[in-house]
């Protein structure tokens, strides 16, 4: 609690202690007969009751005033005062029932639910702010042989940053020296550290763990990465969804709604003779109570908030409302192949050796005779191999293009290539599982065994497309610019419903419109991309998501959701926070509205009291907002 | 130039939207937007007179919510 809702505080239980005395005094004291009368009595307990009303609520009757006169007439204090100052002047009706205690009773739990709700806002801003607690407060710069240390903001393109362990890298840059694990949990929420050394380029808002580090700034810390993630972030609220429209048209309509039946309901029954005025006045002001749409207007955005918030800590960056919105509703998610699905590099992914031979016998081999090729499939079988390469061994490299290459290593003659140059008899040859280019080696002119290269689906491709056929989407298609041969064997692998090959860049978006048009009337669609080359693509989809975009500006920029993790399954993790956000919201919509509308109909055939009307408006506000806060937690969606 | 300010006092989202409807409102401001969760104002206005905007800008805020309190 801050200094001014502690005082607030107070005040309450003062006003609340008086009101119980006062409560008391008048419930056990003889009033009537010590003041000589039943009228007596009355002004009595008016005058009491007057006290703990006017502590708890003297601010909202001065605000109410001055909204009064700047015609602001549906603000929430100015009905409030309306619907309190009405149960006092009942008083003064001749037939009426004292409703004095309610009155001031409305008044103290209107005040503890907004002191309840300002405290609920301010602890889910903290909660936010921690979230977002990524930002460097400082940076370490190197000035004439001197370390200064400045605000991230001071620090210009050149300049040298110093960064010790612990501390977190101010702007993106490149190091210059040192080395060191980097701890890049705070973008990616992956707490997998990463290495870095001379050379590497360094991302903002990551932790240097171990080592010492001379950064040179490549871009000024406000187009850094960890300020343009902020940014996004906290703009993102600025993209309303529709349902938050909805509430923000609603709430415009509402409160001048209820207002005017209040006032119709106050007067037209006794007018046509159906009770006492007082009665009837008594439920008008009830409906007064109930009229501030409160609970909605704060607790939907909140929960957009939370949902975005949450998901940036998971390293998933959501740029508006509308658009988790709309990935709630997603039912058919396109994939791009290569760099998404796939790893988008050549690796070894199979390594069969031939009776007689070992497979580390073969890629050593093999790895030697491609010491000196530049093609990548030398360079993934060189890559496989991991240790160094002795080139001292290799000698008499002959390279025949587009069949492969032979040398002598280690005394011994290798090929490795097509089939037609390592053997004379293609019946000895293995046969590659995998899908993928193979190449053959033969040692001394026997056939030795066969290694297949590809570019591998990523390893949590799979799971991802069975995860989002469970979270119940339709279709899961994927498209390619490779060969059908290719494209069909890794649909077939990951479990793709639909695969479409051989397109351009042109092509995907014709492809993806179709696909939309197919679609309409039933959910959106979504396009999942590297945001390399398939920037319009991502613009046209429902919902564009490039991923892998650490330090990326340019998918950043195209798409509507960013994953910062190389990994497909992080599509599944968006796609579950916006449902269980899109939920929260259904669910207090449901909830704020059935409550009011439950005591709106009670109030009218005059069974609600005001003590209940006080529940409909602020405790339904707090309860609401309780539930929005969980749009926090997304950690038991991560899995 | 375009500025973010802290801004404090602020209790409703409602009163948030409502604040801005009437900051846009005012002489020299080209863009304002007030962020409720993050208590943050964007003020956008010309470099020359960004000080003098900003002086009308915290004043009428002063007018409209008296609690409100805008951090330079």
């Amino acid at each position: 609690m801050n200094k001014k809702q502690t005082r607030w505080r107070n005040r309450i239980i003062l006003a609340l202690v008086l009101f119980v005395i006062v409560m008391a005094v008048t419930e056990l004291l003889p009033l009537a007969s010590l003041l000589g009368g039943d009228r007596q009595a009355v002004y009595a307990e008016f005058v009491l009751f007057l006290i703990p009303y006017l502590i708890a609520g003297y601010d909202v009757l001065g605000e109410a005033a001055r909204n009064f006169v700047r015609g602001r007439a549906f603000d929430e204090s100015l009905l409030m005062s309306i619907a309190t100052i009405g149960a006092f002047a009942l008083v003064f009706f001749p037939d009426s029932s004292p409703h004095m205690a309610e009155g001031a009773a409305v008044m103290l739990f209107y005040q503890v639910g907004e002191l309840f709700q300002s405290y609920a806002v301010g602890k889910s801003r903290k909660s936010i702010a921690s979230m977002m607690d990524i930002a460097p407060e400082f940076a370490n710069v190197q000035r004439n042989g001197e370390i200064v240390e400045v605000s991230p903001e001071e620090v210009s393109v050149g300049d040298l940053v110093i960064v010790k362990p612990g501390e977190r890298i101010p702007v993106d840059g490149v190091v210059i020296e040192g080395a060191s694990q980097i701890d890049t949990s705070a973008l990616t929420g992956e707490s997998v550290p990463a290495r870095t050394e001379a050379g590497s380029r360094v991302i903002s808002g990551c932790i240097s763990m171990t080592g010492v580090l001379k950064i040179r700034a490549e871009k000024p810390y406000g187009e850094s990465t960890v300020s343009r993630i902020l940014e996004l972030v906290e703009n993102a609220s600025e993209k309303k969804a529709r349902t938050e429209n909805f509430i923000t048209r609603f709430a415009r309509i509402y409160t001048p709604a209820v207002t005017v039946s209040a006032l119709l309901l106050a007067v037209i029954p006794p007018l046509a003779g159906m009770g006492s005025w007082s009665d009837w006045a008594l439920r008008g002001l009830t409906f007064l109570v109930v009229s501030c749409p409160c609970a909605l207007v704060i607790s939907v955005p909140l929960s957009f908030f939370g949902g975005i918030g949450g998901a940036s800590r998971l390293g998933i960056l959501v740029k508006g409302s509308n658009y988790l919105e709309q990935l709630s509703k997603v039912d058919t998610v396109v994939f791009d192949k290569t760099g998404t699905l796939t790893s988008g590099n050549f690796s070894v992914t199979d390594i069969q050796a031939a009776e007689g031979f070992e497979t580390e016998r073969l890629l050593f081999m093999a790895a030697h005779a491609e010491a000196f090729s530049s093609h990548p499939i030398g360079a993934s079988i060189r890559e496989a191999y991991g240790s160094d390469i002795d080139e001292a061994l290799v000698s008499g490299v002959r390279e025949l293009a587009g069949h492969g290459v032979s040398a002598l290593v280690d005394g011994h003659a290798v090929s490795v290539g097509g089939e037609h140059l390592v053997a004379q008899k293609p019946e000895e040859h293995l046969h590659a599982e995998e899908f993928g280019t193979v190449v053959h080696v033969s040692i001394d002119g026997r056939y030795a065994g066969l290694i297949s290269i590809a570019d591998a689906p990523k390893s949590d491709s799979a799971q991802a497309i069975s995860d989002l056929h469970a979270e119940g989407v339709k279709r899961c298609i994927l498209l390619s610019g490779d060969r059908e041969s290719v494209a069909e064997r890794v649909g077939k692998a990951l479990g793709i419903d639909e695969v479409h090959a051989r397109l351009l860049p042109a092509d995907k978006v014709d492809k993806l419109e179709a696909i939309m048009a197919d679609n309409i009337g039933a959910g959106k669609v979504a396009f999942v991309g590297d945001g390399i080359n398939d920037a319009p693509v991502l613009m046209r989809a429902d919902v564009g998501v490039a991923m892998g975009a650490m330090g990326s500006d340019a998918a950043i920029e195209a798409a509507d959701v960013v994953l910062m993790n190389d990994k497909p399954s992080d599509i599944v993790r968006a796609i579950r926070i916006s449902r269980k956000t899109m939920s929260i919201v259904l669910q207090n919509i449901v909830f704020a509205l059935g409550v009011k509308a439950l005591i709106l109909i009670l109030a009218a055939v005059g069974v609600a009291n005001m003590w209940l009307a006080v529940f409909g408006d602020v405790g339904v506000a707090f309860i609401a907002i309780l539930n929005a806060m969980r749009c926090l937690d997304v950690r038991k969606l991560a899995n | 130039m375009r500025k973010a300010f802290k801004i404090l006092g602020i209790d409703c989202a409602n009163c948030a939207a409502k604040l801005e409807d009437a900051l846009k409102k005012i002489d020299g401001v080209q863009d304002v937007k007030i962020n409720f969760f993050m208590e943050k104002l964007t003020l956008q206005a010309n470099d020359d007179d960004f000080d003098d905007v900003l002086e009308r800008v915290e004043n009428a805020a002063l007018r409209f919510e008296p609690d409100c309190e805008i951090v330079r």
